[in-house]
């Protein structure tokens, strides 16, 4: 026997996950809704979600080595998956140098300047996303679509709240959930979503709890207040498939490094952004209320943590 | 049926039991055995032999008349050729004893079975078998069956889930030695006035799980308990759960709860005991991994060097990366062949490249992972996290020493983190921690007193 024996600290096998593979999942099921995207909003949404993903990398690369100094691993694929969920967030008709400054603003801002994977405390991609919408408020709500008509139409979110021209009528069900309607990149096919969520589920990446906790929050809350003429007649199915709430539930809420570890931290966290998103949708100036319920409980994560410590089997707390 | 829902969490360890159908071979006798004086938790035991003395198989080498010391014997005759601090498998060095073995084997004149009728005698005898918890911890068996008077045990739990990877030790023993068992479970129940015997096997092993329910078929308060395979069920905490149904508390001994918790092959080993009187000089040890040629289960004397273990079943097909005593989830990786079997030395695996060597860890993606698979019901994540930064706030709160080190988080991750160093980094964090409060706080008070 020649080579000089290992010695390590037990366990000494590993079971085969990786963070590359989970991340590919993530990349896999947000494929069909990068398809819908593309289908509903002609190659620009090809355009945009290329240029996000190209700014993402090429930040992660050039601040890990040579801001940061430190290894890169562009290999996680984390990189990708935050340039392809922050172009689902942008309206199709933005113009391609504010999406690569989104792609900026995600990995070096949000991500790599507070310690990079796994350690951000908001999601990059709508960390960015609530950049560019504070900063470029007119581009980031320009629903027209491209390529295919000038004209500007409104969210179904915006018709809901009766806020927009006299005479606009909220789409049809089926579009909806088709996703034949005005919004950005990837929140418009709930079924393309719903697809991806239902891999993620199955490949056991994501858990049900938190889109449950989150779609049933918003679900129940919209259904007693979403209408101004009575209590408990909120259009439900219109609420849920309206928005960016299905990519949200599923893709961002569900976001690993901006959860709490804890079960009960879990439900409510998924809780806590279920009654930010309607109490933004129904009672603020802003037609869509995700983006800032998420990032709002991303911000109270810690805290949740910091008093809500799962509960050791026979521990002192039991 | 009630018993196969296990508890929390746990880890889809891979079985690797490809040893369970082979009958034990015992070992010849080595040329040299290392008999360290630690065979045990507790104190190191005297020596009781010197250089140049001449000792027969079953003779006291070491003692100690502390309470958490177990009489060592000799598991050769042979000449003692030396007596010094030599490496342990745990990795420290510990007084050993060195012998040279004249291959005779002779026995030691004073052997015969042990007169019990009571409990006093039943520990004195238990004691003096050299027997300690052979599942892996090594517990001083007299200790553990003689609970303290305030705490009252009912039930017996036999623990034969043998949970980890590629061990089959156990299982060899229920199928090879089955009365033995019966007998220790009699004895154990007699002589602690236990009514109730629980038995917990995993449901992988259907043939043992058979055996046990017919030799048991006659006693009425002894049930054979399937359990579900789920890595650790053979956890001591997991297992009363998993039983008994009872909640050990962290920091609590099973005794607070009313069960003993014994090995199969512990007890078995006692049922032998008092039939014999011979002392535990040999165990059964699965040889297995990678690198092994023909894997197998040994009978080894105590004491023998790995080197002579694995060049019984057959040496390495290939450069061993990692060498492991016990299993590949809770064992000790040696990096030398020269430290020898020890009596709770359950098996040695020898692992190539691709399956001893850590993946390099990456970044903690926080996926929860390590929080779903712990049993304990812990958050290996920030217990980890805490100790980098050596929080031991945090690692309080957290509850780090609840942990039992099972593996089960850093086998699941993702990133491949050692998170088990990590927990006990924080672990010996928060005792130094403990350790420095109540020296500041017995300095505070002595200039008050005006007490030096």
């Amino acid at each position: 026997m020649n080579a000089p024996l290992l010695v390590t600290s037990s366990p000494h096998i590993r079971a085969s996950s990786s963070t590359r593979r989970i991340m590919l999942d993530v990349l896999l099921a947000l494929l069909p809704a990068v398809a819908a995207s593309v289908v509903f909003f002609g190659l620009q949404a090809l355009l945009v979600i290329l240029v996000t993903v190209a700014s993402t990398m090429l930040t992660e690369f050039v601040t890990r080595k040579w801001i940061l100094k430190r290894d890169f691993r562009l290999g996680d694929l984390s990189a990708v998956v935050t340039g392809i969920l922050l172009a689902l967030t942008l309206p199709p008709s933005i113009p391609l140098w504010l999406a690569a400054v989104g792609g900026i603003l995600a990995i070096f801002l949000v991500k790599e300047l507070f310690g990079g994977l796994g350690q951000n405390f908001m999601n990059p991609a709508l960390g960015a996303r609530v950049f560019l919408f504070l900063a470029w408020p007119a581009a980031m709500t320009d629903w027209s679509k491209p390529l295919m008509d000038a004209v500007t139409s409104p969210t179904p979110l915006a018709i809901l709240k009766g806020k927009e021209v006299a005479g606009a009528v909220l789409p049809h069900l089926s579009q909806l959930f088709l996703g034949d309607r005005a919004g950005c990149l990837g929140e418009t096919s709930v079924i393309a979503l719903l697809i991806g969520a239902a891999y993620l589920l199955a490949r056991r990446v994501i858990h049900i709890r938190i889109p449950f906790a989150y779609l049933g929050t918003v679900a129940l809350l919209s259904w007693i207040f979403g209408n101004q003429h009575g209590f408990f007649q909120g259009d439900v199915a219109a609420y849920l498939m309206s928005g960016g709430l299905i990519l949200g539930a599923f893709f961002m809420a569900t976001d690993y490094a901006t959860q709490p570890i804890s079960i009960p931290g879990k439900w409510l966290y998924a809780v806590g952004i279920g009654i930010l998103t309607v109490v933004i949708r129904l009672y603020t100036n802003y037609p869509e209320g995700v983006m800032f319920a998420i990032i709002i409980m991303n911000t109270v994560v810690p805290l949740i943590d910091r008093h809500i410590v799962p509960k050791t089997f026979g521990g002192s707390r039991a | 049926m009630i018993f196969q829902r296990p508890f929390r969490g746990g880890a889809p360890v891979p079985h690797r039991k490809q040893t369970a159908e082979l009958a034990t071979q015992t070992m010849p006798v080595p040329p040299k055995v290392v008999i360290p004086l630690l065979q045990h938790t507790g104190v190191i035991c005297d020596p009781k032999v010197q250089k140049g003395d001449s000792v027969k198989v079953g003779q006291i080498l070491g003692d100690s008349d502390k309470l958490m010391a177990v009489p060592i014997h000799s598991s050769v005759s042979g000449k003692v050729t030396n007596v010094d601090l030599m490496l342990w498998a745990g990795g420290i060095q510990v007084t050993s004893i060195e012998i040279e073995t004249d291959g005779k084997q002779e026995i030691v004149d004073n052997i015969t079975p042990p007169v019990v009728s009571n409990k006093q005698e039943f520990l004195a005898a238990v004691r003096a078998s050299g027997l300690v918890g052979l599942g892996g911890a090594g517990f001083p068996t007299h200790v553990k069956l003689n609970p303290p008077q305030d705490k009252p045990v009912d039930t017996l739990i036999i623990n034969a889930a043998e949970c980890e990877p590629y061990i089959t030790a156990d299982y060899r023993e229920i199928l090879e030695n089955s009365e033995s068992i019966v007998a220790g479970v009699k004895a154990v129940t007699t002589y602690l006035g236990i009514s109730n015997v629980l038995i917990g096997i995993e449901d992988n092993k259907p043939k043992a799980i058979a055996l046990l329910k017919k030799v048991f078929a006659a006693h009425q308060s002894v049930k054979v308990l399937p359990l579900k395979t789920r890595y650790p069920q053979g956890a001591e905490k997991m297992l009363i759960w998993a039983t008994a149904r009872r909640v050990l508390p962290v920091g609590k001994l099973p005794a607070d709860v009313g069960v003993i918790v014994m090995n199969v092959t512990s007890v078995s080993f006692l049922g032998q005991y008092l039939q014999t009187g011979f002392p535990l000089i040999k165990k059964r040890v699965t040889v297995a991994g990678g690198c092994v040629k023909e894997p197998k289960n040994v009978e080894v004397l105590i004491g023998t060097p790995l080197a002579d273990v694995f060049a019984f079943a057959g040496g390495f097909t290939k450069d061993p990366r990692k060498v492991i005593m016990g299993g590949p989830m809770m064992g000790v990786a040696q990096h030398t062949l020269d430290t020898s079997v020890v009596k709770h030395t359950n098996a040695l695996l020898a692992l190539p490249a691709n399956e001893g060597e850590a993946p390099a860890a990456g970044a903690c993606i926080r996926c929860g992972r390590c929080v779903t698979a712990c049993p304990m019901g812990l958050a290996p994540l920030m217990l980890n996290r805490s100790a980098l930064k050596n929080d031991t706030e945090v690692l309080q709160q957290y509850e780090v020493m609840a942990c039992i080190e099972c593996g089960s988080c850093a086998f699941v991750c993702p990133s491949k983190i050692q998170l088990v160093q990590g927990i006990r980094l924080g672990k010996t964090q928060v005792r130094l921690a403990d350790a420095k409060k109540k020296a500041q706080a017995a300095q505070e008070k002595a200039p008050q007193g005006g007490r030096a």
